[in-house]
Protein backbone atom coordinates (compact mmCIF):
# COMPACT_ATOMS: atom_id res chain seq x y z
CA UNK A 1 0.00 0.00 0.00
CA UNK A 2 2.69 2.74 0.90
CA UNK A 3 4.99 1.87 -2.60
CA UNK A 4 2.50 2.81 -4.99
CA UNK A 5 1.90 6.87 -2.95
CA UNK A 6 5.70 7.57 -2.34
CA UNK A 7 6.88 10.22 -4.09
CA UNK A 8 8.29 8.53 -7.89
CA UNK A 9 7.28 10.97 -11.08
CA UNK A 10 8.24 14.56 -11.77
CA UNK A 11 5.36 16.20 -9.56
CA UNK A 12 6.93 15.78 -6.77
CA UNK A 13 9.43 19.16 -6.28
CA UNK A 14 5.79 21.34 -6.72
CA UNK A 15 4.02 19.06 -4.01
CA UNK A 16 6.84 19.44 -1.76
CA UNK A 17 7.47 23.56 -2.86
CA UNK A 18 3.69 23.88 -2.07
CA UNK A 19 4.17 22.50 1.42
CA UNK A 20 6.84 23.81 1.79
CA UNK A 21 4.81 27.55 1.45
CA UNK A 22 2.56 26.18 3.89
CA UNK A 23 4.92 26.18 6.08
CA UNK A 24 6.76 29.15 6.01
CA UNK A 25 3.38 31.45 6.22
CA UNK A 26 2.72 29.85 9.09
CA UNK A 27 6.32 29.98 10.69
CA UNK A 28 6.44 33.82 9.91
CA UNK A 29 2.91 34.04 11.87
CA UNK A 30 4.47 32.21 14.58
CA UNK A 31 7.48 34.24 14.45
CA UNK A 32 5.35 37.54 14.41
CA UNK A 33 3.65 36.10 17.49
CA UNK A 34 6.81 35.88 19.05
CA UNK A 35 7.81 39.28 18.56
CA UNK A 36 4.11 40.59 20.08
CA UNK A 37 4.53 38.77 22.65
CA UNK A 38 8.06 39.84 23.85
CA UNK A 39 6.97 42.80 23.33
CA UNK A 40 4.08 42.44 25.64
CA UNK A 41 6.35 41.31 28.54
CA UNK A 42 8.80 44.16 27.95
CA UNK A 43 5.52 46.44 28.70
CA UNK A 44 4.42 44.18 31.61
CA UNK A 45 8.23 44.72 32.76
CA UNK A 46 8.31 48.31 32.76
CA UNK A 47 4.32 48.47 34.46
CA UNK A 48 5.89 45.75 37.03
CA UNK A 49 9.05 48.21 37.96
CA UNK A 50 6.57 51.37 37.82
CA UNK A 51 4.34 49.42 40.46
CA UNK A 52 7.37 48.35 42.97
CA UNK A 53 8.36 51.61 42.75
CA UNK A 54 5.26 53.49 43.90
CA UNK A 55 4.79 50.96 46.66
CA UNK A 56 8.77 51.90 47.71
CA UNK A 57 7.92 55.50 47.81
CA UNK A 58 4.64 57.38 48.62
CA UNK A 59 3.38 58.41 45.12
CA UNK A 60 2.87 62.00 44.31
CA UNK A 61 -0.14 61.28 42.07
CA UNK A 62 -1.53 58.65 44.57
CA UNK A 63 -4.99 60.79 44.35
CA UNK A 64 -5.00 61.36 41.09
CA UNK A 65 -8.44 60.31 39.81
CA UNK A 66 -8.98 57.44 37.89
CA UNK A 67 -8.42 57.73 34.06
CA UNK A 68 -11.43 56.73 31.95
CA UNK A 69 -9.41 53.96 29.58
CA UNK A 70 -10.95 54.10 26.11
CA UNK B 1 -9.32 34.34 30.42
CA UNK B 2 -9.39 34.60 26.60
CA UNK B 3 -6.59 32.42 26.04
CA UNK B 4 -8.29 29.43 28.01
CA UNK B 5 -8.41 26.18 26.25
CA UNK B 6 -5.41 28.01 23.99
CA UNK B 7 -3.39 24.76 24.28
CA UNK B 8 -5.73 22.10 23.92
CA UNK B 9 -7.01 23.56 20.33
CA UNK B 10 -3.35 24.17 19.48
CA UNK B 11 -2.30 20.39 20.44
CA UNK B 12 -5.65 19.37 19.02
CA UNK B 13 -4.76 21.76 15.23
CA UNK B 14 -1.24 20.06 15.56
CA UNK B 15 -2.75 16.50 15.90
CA UNK B 16 -5.51 16.74 13.23
CA UNK B 17 -3.12 18.74 10.60
CA UNK B 18 0.05 16.86 10.75
CA UNK B 19 -2.17 13.69 10.42
CA UNK B 20 -3.70 14.94 7.88
CA UNK B 21 -0.62 15.93 5.48
CA UNK B 22 0.52 12.00 6.86
CA UNK B 23 -2.63 10.91 5.53
CA UNK B 24 -2.52 12.23 2.25
CA UNK B 25 1.31 11.27 1.61
CA UNK B 26 0.59 7.90 2.53
CA UNK B 27 -2.72 6.97 2.82
CA UNK B 28 -4.12 8.54 -0.12
CA UNK B 29 -4.08 6.87 -4.02
CA UNK B 30 -2.14 8.26 -6.56
CA UNK B 31 -4.50 9.58 -9.41
CA UNK B 32 -4.28 7.98 -12.46
CA UNK B 33 -3.46 11.08 -14.74
CA UNK B 34 -1.63 13.23 -12.45
CA UNK B 35 0.32 11.59 -10.46
CA UNK B 36 1.83 12.63 -7.23
CA UNK B 37 1.45 16.69 -8.14
CA UNK B 38 -2.57 15.69 -7.44
CA UNK B 39 -1.49 15.95 -3.88
CA UNK B 40 -1.37 19.28 -3.69
CA UNK B 41 -4.94 19.42 -4.02
CA UNK B 42 -5.08 18.35 -0.22
CA UNK B 43 -3.55 21.21 0.94
CA UNK B 44 -4.86 24.23 -1.96
CA UNK B 45 -8.49 23.08 -1.85
CA UNK B 46 -8.82 22.75 2.03
CA UNK B 47 -6.84 26.48 2.58
CA UNK B 48 -9.37 27.50 0.14
CA UNK B 49 -12.31 26.60 1.64
CA UNK B 50 -11.51 27.77 5.02
CA UNK B 51 -10.38 31.63 3.35
CA UNK B 52 -13.74 31.96 1.89
CA UNK B 53 -15.60 30.50 4.69
CA UNK B 54 -13.60 32.70 6.79
CA UNK B 55 -14.78 35.57 4.85
CA UNK B 56 -18.22 34.94 5.16
CA UNK B 57 -17.56 34.55 9.01
CA UNK B 58 -16.46 37.79 8.96
CA UNK B 59 -19.43 39.20 7.15
CA UNK B 60 -21.65 37.48 9.89
CA UNK B 61 -19.64 38.79 12.37
CA UNK B 62 -20.15 42.38 10.87
CA UNK B 63 -23.85 41.93 11.39
CA UNK B 64 -23.33 41.08 14.62
CA UNK B 65 -21.45 44.67 15.47
CA UNK B 66 -23.50 46.58 13.54
CA UNK B 67 -26.54 45.11 15.86
CA UNK B 68 -24.95 45.17 18.68
CA UNK B 69 -22.52 48.24 18.58
CA UNK B 70 -20.27 46.50 20.88
CA UNK B 71 -16.49 46.97 19.88
CA UNK B 72 -15.34 43.20 19.88
CA UNK B 73 -17.08 42.12 17.31
CA UNK B 74 -15.75 44.52 15.01
CA UNK B 75 -12.36 43.18 16.71
CA UNK B 76 -13.98 39.43 15.56
CA UNK B 77 -15.01 40.07 12.17
CA UNK B 78 -11.55 41.91 11.76
CA UNK B 79 -9.52 39.18 12.96
CA UNK B 80 -11.33 36.40 10.76
CA UNK B 81 -11.14 38.48 7.40
CA UNK B 82 -7.35 39.26 8.33
CA UNK B 83 -6.64 35.66 9.01
CA UNK B 84 -8.83 34.82 5.72
CA UNK B 85 -6.54 37.04 3.83
CA UNK B 86 -3.23 35.72 5.03
CA UNK B 87 -4.33 32.14 3.89
CA UNK B 88 -5.55 33.52 0.64
CA UNK B 89 -2.18 34.01 0.04
CA UNK B 90 -1.16 30.72 0.30
CA UNK B 91 -4.04 29.61 -1.90
CA UNK B 92 -2.67 31.89 -4.76
CA UNK B 93 0.58 30.91 -4.25
CA UNK B 94 -0.19 26.88 -3.90
CA UNK B 95 -2.74 27.18 -7.00
CA UNK B 96 -0.06 29.03 -8.69
CA UNK B 97 2.38 26.22 -8.02
CA UNK B 98 -0.25 23.47 -9.04
CA UNK B 99 -0.84 25.43 -12.35
CA UNK B 100 2.70 25.14 -12.77
CA UNK B 101 2.95 21.77 -12.59
CA UNK B 102 -0.15 20.47 -14.19
CA UNK B 103 -0.28 22.77 -17.11
CA UNK B 104 3.12 24.66 -16.92
CA UNK B 105 2.02 27.80 -17.08
CA UNK B 106 2.16 30.40 -13.38
CA UNK B 107 -1.74 30.97 -13.78
CA UNK B 108 -4.81 29.71 -15.24
CA UNK B 109 -7.73 31.56 -16.60
CA UNK B 110 -9.39 28.57 -16.77
CA UNK B 111 -9.43 27.35 -13.61
CA UNK B 112 -12.61 28.63 -11.98
CA UNK B 113 -12.30 28.24 -8.42
CA UNK B 114 -8.09 29.98 -8.85
CA UNK B 115 -9.86 33.06 -10.64
CA UNK B 116 -12.70 33.70 -8.56
CA UNK B 117 -10.30 33.46 -5.40
CA UNK B 118 -8.01 36.26 -6.79
CA UNK B 119 -11.37 38.59 -7.51
CA UNK B 120 -12.06 37.75 -3.82
CA UNK B 121 -8.76 38.20 -2.61
CA UNK B 122 -8.47 41.67 -4.45
CA UNK B 123 -11.57 43.00 -3.16
CA UNK B 124 -10.31 41.90 0.51
CA UNK B 125 -7.09 43.50 -0.06
CA UNK B 126 -8.81 46.72 -0.04
CA UNK B 127 -10.15 46.21 3.51
CA UNK B 128 -7.34 47.19 5.67
CA UNK B 129 -6.38 50.20 3.80
CA UNK B 130 -10.35 51.76 3.94
CA UNK B 131 -10.10 50.90 7.39
CA UNK B 132 -6.68 52.72 7.66
CA UNK B 133 -8.16 55.67 5.76
CA UNK B 134 -10.89 56.43 8.61
CA UNK B 135 -9.73 57.73 11.16
CA UNK B 136 -12.21 57.74 13.88
CA UNK B 137 -12.21 54.50 15.45
CA UNK B 138 -16.18 53.96 15.81
CA UNK B 139 -16.86 55.02 12.04
CA UNK B 140 -14.02 52.92 10.95
CA UNK B 141 -15.91 50.08 12.81
CA UNK B 142 -19.15 51.02 10.92
CA UNK B 143 -17.82 51.14 7.60
CA UNK B 144 -15.56 48.26 8.13
CA UNK B 145 -18.68 46.44 9.28
CA UNK B 146 -20.75 47.35 6.06
CA UNK B 147 -17.59 46.23 3.82
CA UNK B 148 -17.37 42.83 5.78
CA UNK B 149 -21.16 42.00 5.18
CA UNK B 150 -21.41 43.24 1.56
CA UNK B 151 -17.98 41.50 0.55
CA UNK B 152 -19.04 38.69 2.68
CA UNK B 153 -22.46 38.25 0.14
CA UNK B 154 -19.84 38.53 -2.48
CA UNK B 155 -17.98 35.40 -2.54
CA UNK B 156 -21.02 33.30 -3.56
CA UNK B 157 -22.10 35.57 -6.37
CA UNK B 158 -18.81 35.71 -7.30
CA UNK B 159 -17.83 32.03 -7.15
CA UNK B 160 -21.00 31.54 -9.58
CA UNK B 161 -20.33 34.04 -12.07
CA UNK B 162 -17.05 32.73 -12.87
CA UNK B 163 -18.06 29.26 -12.73
CA UNK B 164 -21.17 29.97 -14.95
CA UNK B 165 -18.31 31.11 -18.14
CA UNK B 166 -17.60 28.33 -20.47
CA UNK B 167 -14.70 26.31 -19.70
CA UNK B 168 -12.16 25.40 -22.53
CA UNK B 169 -10.69 22.55 -23.38
CA UNK B 170 -8.91 22.15 -19.64
CA UNK B 171 -11.17 19.89 -18.01
CA UNK B 172 -12.69 20.55 -13.97
CA UNK B 173 -9.28 19.92 -12.58
CA UNK B 174 -10.20 20.59 -9.05
CA UNK B 175 -13.51 20.22 -7.39
CA UNK B 176 -14.61 17.10 -9.38
CA UNK B 177 -17.60 15.47 -7.56
CA UNK B 178 -16.57 12.02 -8.19
CA UNK B 179 -13.46 11.25 -5.64
CA UNK B 180 -12.87 7.54 -4.62
CA UNK B 181 -13.82 7.07 -1.10
CA UNK B 182 -10.03 6.87 0.55
CA UNK B 183 -9.50 10.59 -1.71
CA UNK B 184 -12.62 11.76 0.09
CA UNK B 185 -11.86 10.72 3.15
CA UNK B 186 -8.36 12.11 2.86
CA UNK B 187 -9.66 15.49 1.69
CA UNK B 188 -12.27 15.76 4.91
CA UNK B 189 -9.00 15.15 7.48
CA UNK B 190 -6.95 17.64 6.01
CA UNK B 191 -10.38 20.06 5.20
CA UNK B 192 -10.77 19.44 8.94
CA UNK B 193 -7.84 20.55 9.91
CA UNK B 194 -7.26 23.45 8.17
CA UNK B 195 -10.45 24.44 9.73
CA UNK B 196 -8.87 23.94 12.79
CA UNK B 197 -6.09 25.78 11.99
CA UNK B 198 -7.91 29.05 11.14
CA UNK B 199 -9.73 29.28 14.73
CA UNK B 200 -6.60 28.48 16.63
CA UNK B 201 -4.90 31.53 14.89
CA UNK B 202 -8.49 33.37 15.23
CA UNK B 203 -8.70 32.64 19.31
CA UNK B 204 -4.48 33.67 19.47
CA UNK B 205 -5.12 36.77 17.40
CA UNK B 206 -8.08 37.96 19.54
CA UNK B 207 -6.57 36.92 22.96
CA UNK B 208 -3.02 38.80 21.88
CA UNK B 209 -5.07 41.99 20.78
CA UNK B 210 -7.31 42.03 23.88
CA UNK B 211 -4.24 41.54 25.83
CA UNK B 212 -2.47 44.37 24.17
CA UNK B 213 -5.33 46.69 24.91
CA UNK B 214 -5.39 46.05 28.44
CA UNK B 215 -1.36 46.45 28.74
CA UNK B 216 -2.34 50.19 27.22
CA UNK B 217 -4.94 50.79 29.12
CA UNK B 218 -2.88 49.94 32.18
CA UNK B 219 0.27 51.82 31.17
CA UNK B 220 -2.26 54.91 30.73
CA UNK B 221 -3.66 54.47 34.53
CA UNK B 222 -0.20 53.81 36.01
CA UNK B 223 1.68 56.49 33.84
CA UNK B 224 -1.01 58.92 33.15
CA UNK B 225 0.63 59.23 29.65
CA UNK B 226 -1.62 58.51 26.87
CA UNK B 227 0.96 57.34 23.91
CA UNK B 228 0.81 58.84 20.93
CA UNK B 229 -1.97 56.92 19.12
CA UNK B 230 -1.12 56.30 15.44
CA UNK B 231 -3.37 56.22 13.15
CA UNK B 232 -4.51 52.11 12.70
CA UNK B 233 -6.50 49.87 10.57
CA UNK B 234 -6.94 46.96 13.64
CA UNK B 235 -9.38 47.57 15.94
CA UNK B 236 -8.41 48.41 19.44
CA UNK B 237 -10.24 47.37 22.64
CA UNK C 1 -41.82 58.00 -2.20
CA UNK C 2 -42.13 61.40 -2.21
CA UNK C 3 -38.71 61.68 -0.51
CA UNK C 4 -37.09 59.81 -3.28
CA UNK C 5 -38.92 62.01 -5.51
CA UNK C 6 -37.67 65.54 -3.77
CA UNK C 7 -33.98 63.97 -3.58
CA UNK C 8 -34.19 62.40 -7.07
CA UNK C 9 -35.16 65.98 -8.26
CA UNK C 10 -32.63 67.67 -6.09
CA UNK C 11 -29.50 65.91 -7.48
CA UNK C 12 -30.56 65.83 -11.14
CA UNK C 13 -31.17 69.48 -10.75
CA UNK C 14 -27.95 69.92 -9.63
CA UNK C 15 -26.34 67.80 -12.18
CA UNK C 16 -28.14 69.99 -14.78
CA UNK C 17 -26.88 72.92 -13.42
CA UNK C 18 -22.80 72.00 -12.60
CA UNK C 19 -22.35 69.26 -15.11
CA UNK C 20 -20.03 67.89 -12.75
CA UNK C 21 -20.35 64.43 -13.89
CA UNK C 22 -21.80 63.52 -17.06
CA UNK C 23 -20.14 65.75 -19.79
CA UNK C 24 -16.52 64.32 -17.95
CA UNK C 25 -17.94 61.09 -18.23
CA UNK C 26 -19.10 61.03 -21.62
CA UNK C 27 -15.54 62.86 -22.84
CA UNK C 28 -13.86 60.27 -21.09
CA UNK C 29 -15.58 57.35 -22.31
CA UNK C 30 -15.18 58.45 -26.16
CA UNK C 31 -11.19 58.79 -25.15
CA UNK C 32 -11.41 55.39 -23.88
CA UNK C 33 -12.57 54.00 -27.30
CA UNK C 34 -9.75 56.03 -29.09
CA UNK C 35 -7.30 54.64 -26.89
CA UNK C 36 -8.28 51.34 -27.76
CA UNK C 37 -8.19 52.19 -31.12
CA UNK C 38 -4.43 52.98 -30.77
CA UNK C 39 -3.86 50.03 -27.76
CA UNK C 40 -5.37 47.38 -30.06
CA UNK C 41 -4.36 48.49 -33.27
CA UNK C 42 -7.98 47.75 -34.72
CA UNK C 43 -9.94 49.77 -36.80
CA UNK C 44 -13.04 47.20 -36.00
CA UNK C 45 -14.22 45.30 -33.94
CA UNK C 46 -16.86 42.72 -33.49
CA UNK C 47 -18.00 40.05 -31.41
CA UNK C 48 -16.32 39.32 -28.24
CA UNK C 49 -13.86 41.97 -28.21
CA UNK C 50 -16.32 44.74 -29.31
CA UNK C 51 -19.14 43.30 -25.88
CA UNK C 52 -15.40 43.42 -23.91
CA UNK C 53 -14.01 46.91 -25.03
CA UNK C 54 -18.07 48.44 -24.18
CA UNK C 55 -18.45 46.87 -21.23
CA UNK C 56 -14.68 47.83 -20.18
CA UNK C 57 -15.47 51.29 -21.48
CA UNK C 58 -18.63 51.86 -19.39
CA UNK C 59 -17.75 50.50 -16.41
CA UNK C 60 -14.39 53.01 -16.15
CA UNK C 61 -16.71 55.80 -17.31
CA UNK C 62 -18.89 54.73 -14.55
CA UNK C 63 -16.08 54.57 -11.66
CA UNK C 64 -15.39 58.67 -12.73
CA UNK C 65 -19.22 58.90 -11.98
CA UNK C 66 -18.78 57.02 -8.45
CA UNK C 67 -16.14 59.26 -7.43
CA UNK C 68 -18.13 62.41 -8.11
CA UNK C 69 -21.69 60.81 -6.72
CA UNK C 70 -21.18 62.19 -3.03
CA UNK C 71 -18.35 65.11 -3.25
CA UNK C 72 -20.71 67.96 -3.03
CA UNK C 73 -22.46 66.39 -0.68
CA UNK C 74 -19.52 65.87 1.83
CA UNK C 75 -18.31 69.28 1.00
CA UNK C 76 -20.98 71.06 1.57
CA UNK C 77 -22.53 69.24 4.09
CA UNK C 78 -25.02 67.88 2.25
CA UNK C 79 -24.98 65.10 4.78
CA UNK C 80 -26.13 66.80 7.73
CA UNK C 81 -29.28 68.20 5.86
CA UNK C 82 -29.92 64.99 4.75
CA UNK C 83 -29.61 63.72 8.50
CA UNK C 84 -31.55 66.53 9.86
CA UNK C 85 -34.68 65.82 7.95
CA UNK C 86 -37.10 63.11 9.45
CA UNK C 87 -36.46 60.71 6.58
CA UNK C 88 -35.92 57.10 6.23
CA UNK C 89 -31.78 57.41 5.52
CA UNK C 90 -32.29 54.90 2.88
CA UNK C 91 -33.69 57.23 0.32
CA UNK C 92 -30.78 58.81 -0.25
CA UNK C 93 -28.88 55.82 -1.32
CA UNK C 94 -31.95 55.06 -3.98
CA UNK C 95 -31.77 58.64 -5.00
CA UNK C 96 -27.98 58.01 -5.97
CA UNK C 97 -28.23 55.12 -7.27
CA UNK C 98 -31.01 56.28 -9.50
CA UNK C 99 -29.35 59.43 -10.15
CA UNK C 100 -26.08 57.44 -11.50
CA UNK C 101 -28.37 55.78 -14.31
CA UNK C 102 -29.79 58.35 -15.59
CA UNK C 103 -26.33 59.56 -15.99
CA UNK C 104 -25.11 56.29 -17.36
CA UNK C 105 -28.03 56.39 -19.48
CA UNK C 106 -27.21 59.51 -20.81
CA UNK C 107 -23.60 58.53 -21.05
CA UNK C 108 -24.69 55.45 -23.11
CA UNK C 109 -27.08 57.72 -25.53
CA UNK C 110 -24.10 59.45 -26.52
CA UNK C 111 -21.27 56.58 -26.24
CA UNK C 112 -23.04 53.69 -27.69
CA UNK C 113 -23.48 55.55 -31.04
CA UNK C 114 -20.29 56.35 -31.30
CA UNK C 115 -18.76 53.02 -29.96
CA UNK C 116 -20.66 52.14 -33.52
CA UNK C 117 -18.95 54.93 -35.78
CA UNK C 118 -15.83 54.21 -34.36
CA UNK C 119 -15.07 50.60 -33.48
CA UNK C 120 -17.88 48.38 -34.25
CA UNK C 121 -17.99 46.56 -37.44
CA UNK C 122 -21.54 45.02 -37.66
CA UNK C 123 -24.49 47.40 -37.34
CA UNK C 124 -26.06 48.48 -33.74
CA UNK C 125 -29.52 47.91 -35.69
CA UNK C 126 -29.29 44.11 -35.44
CA UNK C 127 -30.26 43.71 -31.93
CA UNK C 128 -31.14 47.00 -30.51
CA UNK C 129 -34.02 46.31 -28.00
CA UNK C 130 -31.89 43.46 -26.23
CA UNK C 131 -29.06 45.67 -26.73
CA UNK C 132 -31.16 48.34 -24.21
CA UNK C 133 -32.50 45.55 -22.21
CA UNK C 134 -28.57 44.54 -20.92
CA UNK C 135 -27.04 47.62 -20.94
CA UNK C 136 -30.03 48.49 -19.03
CA UNK C 137 -28.97 45.76 -16.48
CA UNK C 138 -25.38 46.81 -16.35
CA UNK C 139 -26.25 49.94 -15.56
CA UNK C 140 -28.15 49.22 -12.78
CA UNK C 141 -25.37 46.85 -11.14
CA UNK C 142 -23.27 49.85 -11.31
CA UNK C 143 -25.69 52.27 -10.35
CA UNK C 144 -25.86 50.14 -7.47
CA UNK C 145 -22.63 49.61 -6.21
CA UNK C 146 -21.52 52.73 -6.95
CA UNK C 147 -23.82 54.74 -4.57
CA UNK C 148 -22.59 52.40 -1.77
CA UNK C 149 -19.42 52.29 -2.46
CA UNK C 150 -19.28 55.98 -3.28
CA UNK C 151 -20.63 56.73 0.09
CA UNK C 152 -18.14 54.33 1.53
CA UNK C 153 -15.02 56.02 -0.05
CA UNK C 154 -16.10 59.43 -0.18
CA UNK C 155 -15.17 59.84 3.90
CA UNK C 156 -11.73 58.24 3.54
CA UNK C 157 -8.54 60.07 3.13
CA UNK C 158 -7.89 58.26 -0.53
CA UNK C 159 -11.92 59.13 -1.65
CA UNK C 160 -10.53 58.88 -5.44
CA UNK C 161 -8.54 55.43 -5.22
CA UNK C 162 -10.15 53.50 -2.43
CA UNK C 163 -13.64 53.87 -4.66
CA UNK C 164 -13.04 52.58 -7.47
CA UNK C 165 -10.19 50.31 -5.63
CA UNK C 166 -13.12 48.06 -3.79
CA UNK C 167 -15.95 49.08 -6.87
CA UNK C 168 -13.94 47.31 -9.37
CA UNK C 169 -13.84 43.93 -7.70
CA UNK C 170 -17.46 43.86 -6.85
CA UNK C 171 -18.46 44.92 -9.89
CA UNK C 172 -16.63 41.79 -11.77
CA UNK C 173 -19.65 39.72 -11.97
CA UNK C 174 -21.41 42.06 -13.74
CA UNK C 175 -18.72 42.51 -16.43
CA UNK C 176 -18.83 38.86 -16.92
CA UNK C 177 -22.43 38.74 -17.82
CA UNK C 178 -22.95 41.72 -19.55
CA UNK C 179 -19.86 40.46 -21.75
CA UNK C 180 -21.30 37.36 -22.20
CA UNK C 181 -24.87 38.90 -23.29
CA UNK C 182 -23.24 41.27 -25.69
CA UNK C 183 -21.23 39.26 -27.17
CA UNK C 184 -23.69 37.55 -29.35
CA UNK C 185 -25.61 40.79 -30.10
CA UNK C 186 -22.52 42.27 -31.34
CA UNK C 187 -21.30 39.33 -33.89
CA UNK C 188 -20.37 40.06 -37.71
CA UNK C 189 -22.97 38.51 -39.65
CA UNK C 190 -26.30 38.92 -37.65
CA UNK C 191 -26.64 39.18 -33.71
CA UNK C 192 -26.97 35.85 -32.11
CA UNK C 193 -30.02 35.50 -29.12
CA UNK C 194 -29.62 36.63 -25.62
CA UNK C 195 -28.31 33.87 -23.66
CA UNK C 196 -30.63 33.30 -20.46
CA UNK C 197 -27.73 31.91 -18.05
CA UNK C 198 -26.02 35.79 -18.03
CA UNK C 199 -30.04 37.51 -17.90
CA UNK C 200 -30.40 35.49 -14.64
CA UNK C 201 -26.49 36.28 -13.06
CA UNK C 202 -27.00 39.85 -13.38
CA UNK C 203 -30.32 39.63 -12.58
CA UNK C 204 -29.89 38.01 -9.65
CA UNK C 205 -27.00 40.44 -9.00
CA UNK C 206 -28.32 43.36 -9.22
CA UNK C 207 -31.52 42.01 -7.27
CA UNK C 208 -29.29 40.98 -4.24
CA UNK C 209 -27.02 43.61 -3.53
CA UNK C 210 -29.76 46.19 -4.67
CA UNK C 211 -31.71 44.66 -1.11
CA UNK C 212 -28.24 44.30 0.53
CA UNK C 213 -27.29 48.12 -0.21
CA UNK C 214 -30.66 49.16 1.42
CA UNK C 215 -29.90 46.81 4.03
CA UNK C 216 -26.79 47.86 4.73
CA UNK C 217 -26.85 52.03 3.73
CA UNK C 218 -27.76 53.60 6.69
CA UNK C 219 -24.77 53.01 9.57
CA UNK C 220 -23.18 54.78 6.88
CA UNK C 221 -24.85 58.01 7.50
CA UNK C 222 -25.00 58.16 11.23
CA UNK C 223 -22.49 61.34 11.52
Amino acid sequence: MFADTLPGDQGTPYVVAAYLVFLALLLIYLAIMGVRVARMERDLAELDDLVREGRDTPPSSEQEPERIST
Amino acid sequence: MHGKGLRGLSVATIVVLVGAFAVAAFYAPLDADQGFRQKIFYLHVPLAIVALVGFIVGGLLAIQHLRTREPIWDLRSYVAIHISLILGVGVLVTGAIWAKSSWGVWWLWDEPTLVSFLIVFLLYGTYTPMRFAIEDRERQARYASVFAITAGAFVPICFGAVRAQPQEVHPQTFGSGDLPGPMWLTFLVCLAGMALLFYTLYRFEIAAKLARGRLRSLRRQLLDDAPVQRRSAAPTI
Amino acid sequence: MRVLAAVLRKELRLELRTFESVPGMVLFGLTIFVVFHFGLERASVEGDLAAGILVVTLLFAGMLGLNRLYVADEEQGGFDGFLLAPVDRTWLFVAKATALFAYLVALEIVMVPAFALLLLEPGLGQALPELVLVLALTNAGFAIIAALVGAIAVRTRARDLLGPLIALPLLVPVVIAAAGLLEPLLREGGAGGLDAKWLAILGLYDLVFGLLSVAVFDPLLED
